[in-house]
């Protein structure tokens, strides 16, 4: 049954597969300087190295901005991001995955009636106008470079051919290794908290964990995509907003690639917060959204007269609508699964959504980080300060512990399930305000006392 | 590095032999309209000889590099231009051996005094031909440089065209015969013809090169 649900996420990773591959390679099949066969090797490996490597850390921020924990929850958020990407495509607006996911994900927050963390969903939304800002500006900057650079070494044109092929093949390379890295999050993000993969251990050397075999899977399912049906997409992207060269075309790859690369790279976020700098955030962005910033860029800084101004008024609708879209389908969708079905579509034995806050704040409190493996947690927030505080663990909804460890029964009013209604929830966060600890699950049975120390 | 890009560089090599072999093909048009003039018809026979040889191996390289750009699919974006650019330049080499050898086959009675100014006719022509040379070499390699050596071919284009009009005036102000005349005017013609099509190439290599500007 889990296989049958995992349909959804790989029709997803299928569709990313088929339309932002193209955002990749468009440019260097439909100039004819790439053949496809060719584009499609590449990147099908890199997508798929890029979501097994690095796919973690964007993946972390969707599970932030709604933890779909219950496989038909998973289901129909994976289900309705799909159909709201083959809609958009069908009426030929151009779709984001990402968008349509993040839409999909705030629906089920809506339905489940699990509190959205404004912090990360700002922080998505954002990168959302920052990551098409940043590509603009990338490219703009690589342009003059690659302007002055050219003009100066006065390269035959043969050659300059050479070598942009090879560049718009390795900048490719980067370009689907960075879109499996920043995007594996939208196909397989909403199934990792009901993966059904067991963690493997390789011959004692590494452990392939279950997480990781899932993004494989979904990596498997973008190359799938890639191979039969984005040849199309490749050879019309590109020349319909401006007609670009060879040399524009690896100007606007690279520029992509890298504003993917800077959403999804751990090590420079690390870098930045190393040098005091604001961290930028590990958000899934969309590869459509930083191609058509990069071909702007590049689009204005000729003079902007190339433009095509109802393109981009059709794209900016585009991209209004999906997360809309895919927000109100994935509501409709999970009322039906829970209620006609009659399927979980949040798990009743999963930390309390106000736990998951409590976790995310003190995430937040850390740094920013959201690291995807064990994170360093600060010292124990002041709500221990409290007299008589008393854990809440999640996973034994109906017992109260007291700080020392010793079960207390507590004051009958405190015995909450976490799958109950909202009332009770609001009776979990009044909790909170009492200095009710919650016992967080994401971390360690042997870290836990940690949490308690004053 | 270099064995990824060597047969980029053949390439590369070849074009650049095709460019002067039309250069070479100019000199020897000039060679020979000095050495018809001064009555030396048995060296100019020679030079039109190695013309004719030059445009046959002209006709053959161009058609070698064409094929090549086609089988590997190279400079796609380039690929109608550059093909352009080679052929219109291979009429230029023609229309030279063809002039010569209309020389050598009418033997055209030019008089003594006006020897001079065909013989700058066939010098400004010619020097059309090879800023044409240079224009094209530029579009591969630097085309800021494009534009100065597409000025010098329109200025020489101009000086053949005063040229040729001061010829065909000299020619039918005297008292020759008017068949004479008219022989000699075609002549002048051919000579201009050269550099008409070597502006023709000039004209289609400015639009190739506003297209390259990245």
């Amino acid at each position: 049954m889990i296989w049958f649900f995992l349909i959804s996420g790989l029709f997803l990773g299928w569709s990313l597969g088929a339309n932002d591959a193209a955002n990749v390679f468009g440019t260097a099949v439909g100039t004819r300087m790439v053949r496809f066969k060719v584009a499609a090797l590449i990147s099908s490996l890199f997508v798929i190295l890029g979501a097994v490597m690095a796919g973690s850390g964007t993946t972390e921020t969707l599970g932030a901005l709604g933890a779909v924990d219950a496989i038909a929850g998973s289901f129909t958020v994976a289900l309705m991001a799909a159909i709201t990407v083959a809609w958009m495509t069908r009426t030929a607006l151009p779709v984001s995955t990402t968008q349509a996911i993040v839409g999909a994900i705030i629906g089920w927050d809506f339905f489940t009636r699990s509190p959205i963390d404004l912090r990360v969903l700002s922080k998505i939304i954002g990168s959302w106008i920052l990551s098409p800002v940043l590509a603009a500006l990338l490219a703009m900057a690589l342009y003059f470079i690659f302007r002055c650079c050219l003009n100066r070494a006065r390269i035959h044109m043969l050659r300059l051919d050479a070598y942009t092929r090879t560049g718009l093949i390795l900048v490719g390379a980067l370009g689907a290794y960075s879109l499996g890295a920043n995007n594996i999050a939208n196909v397989m993000g909403v199934f990792v908290h009901a993966s059904p993969f067991q963690d493997v251990h390789v011959f004692d050397l590494f452990v392939f964990s279950g997480t990781r075999q899932l993004f494989l899977l979904g990596g498997v399912a973008i190359a799938v995509g890639i191979y039969t049906y984005s040849q199309r997409m490749m050879t019309t992207v590109g020349n319909d907003i401006f007609q670009l060269t060879p040399v524009l075309a690896l100007i606007v790859v690279l520029a992509q690639s890298l504003v993917l690369l800077i959403f999804a790279s751990k090590s420079l976020q690390g870098a930045l917060i190393a040098i005091g700098l604001p961290p930028i955030p590990l958000v899934p962005v969309s590869s459509s959204q930083a191609i058509i910033g990069a071909i702007l860029g590049v689009g204005l800084v000729k003079g902007g007269k190339g433009l095509n101004y109802r393109i981009l008024f059709k794209i900016s609708l585009g991209w209004i609508l999906t997360p809309v879209m895919a927000a109100v389908l994935s509501f409709i969708a999970l009322f039906f699964m829970q209620n006609v079905f009659e399927l979980e579509v949040i798990h009743k034995e999963s930390p309390h959504p106000v736990a998951q806050r409590v976790e995310r704040v003190d995430r937040a409190d850390a740094g920013d980080a959201l690291p995807h493996h064990e994170p360093e947690r600060p010292a124990a927030r002041p709500l221990h300060q409290a007299d008589d505080p008393v854990i809440w663990n999640p996973n034994q909804p109906n017992e109260l512990v007291g700080q020392d460890g010793n079960q207390t029964p507590g004051p009958a009013g405190r015995r909450m399930n976490p799958a109950d209604s909202l009332v009770e929830r609001q009776a979990m966060t009044v909790a909170d305000s009492l200095h009710v600890v919650v016992a967080d699950t994401t971390v360690p049975p042997y870290r836990q006392n940690e949490l308690n120390k004053p | 590095m270099t064995v990824l890009f060597r047969k980029h560089k053949q390439l590369e090599a070849q074009i650049d032999e095709y460019l002067d072999l039309v250069v070479q093909g100019g000199l020897l048009f000039k060679q020979g309209v000095k050495l018809y003039l001064q009555g030396r018809l048995e060296e100019f026979e020679t030079r039109l000889q190695q013309l004719q040889e030059m445009e046959e191996k002209g006709d053959e390289l161009r058609r070698h590099i064409e094929t090549k750009l086609y089988l590997r699919t190279l400079i796609p974006e380039s690929r109608g231009d550059v093909l352009g650019l080679l052929e219109s330049s291979d009429k230029v080499l023609n229309r030279i051996t063809e002039t010569l050898l209309q020389i050598s086959v009418e033997i055209p009675d030019i008089p003594d005094d006006l020897d001079p100014l065909y013989n700058d006719l066939a010098e400004y022509a010619i020097s059309t031909v090879e800023g044409m040379v240079k224009a094209i070499r530029a579009y591969f390699r630097d085309l800021t440089s494009v534009r100065d050596n597409i000025n010098q071919v329109l200025f020489y284009r101009k000086e053949t065209n005063k040229t040729a009009e001061n010829f065909k005036r000299a020619v039918f102000r005297r008292e020759l015969r008017l068949s004479h005349k008219i022989h000699l005017r075609y002549f002048a013609y051919h000579a201009e013809l050269i550099a008409e099509e070597a502006e023709d190439v000039c004209d289609r290599l400015s639009i190739a090169t506003i297209k390259r500007y990245i």
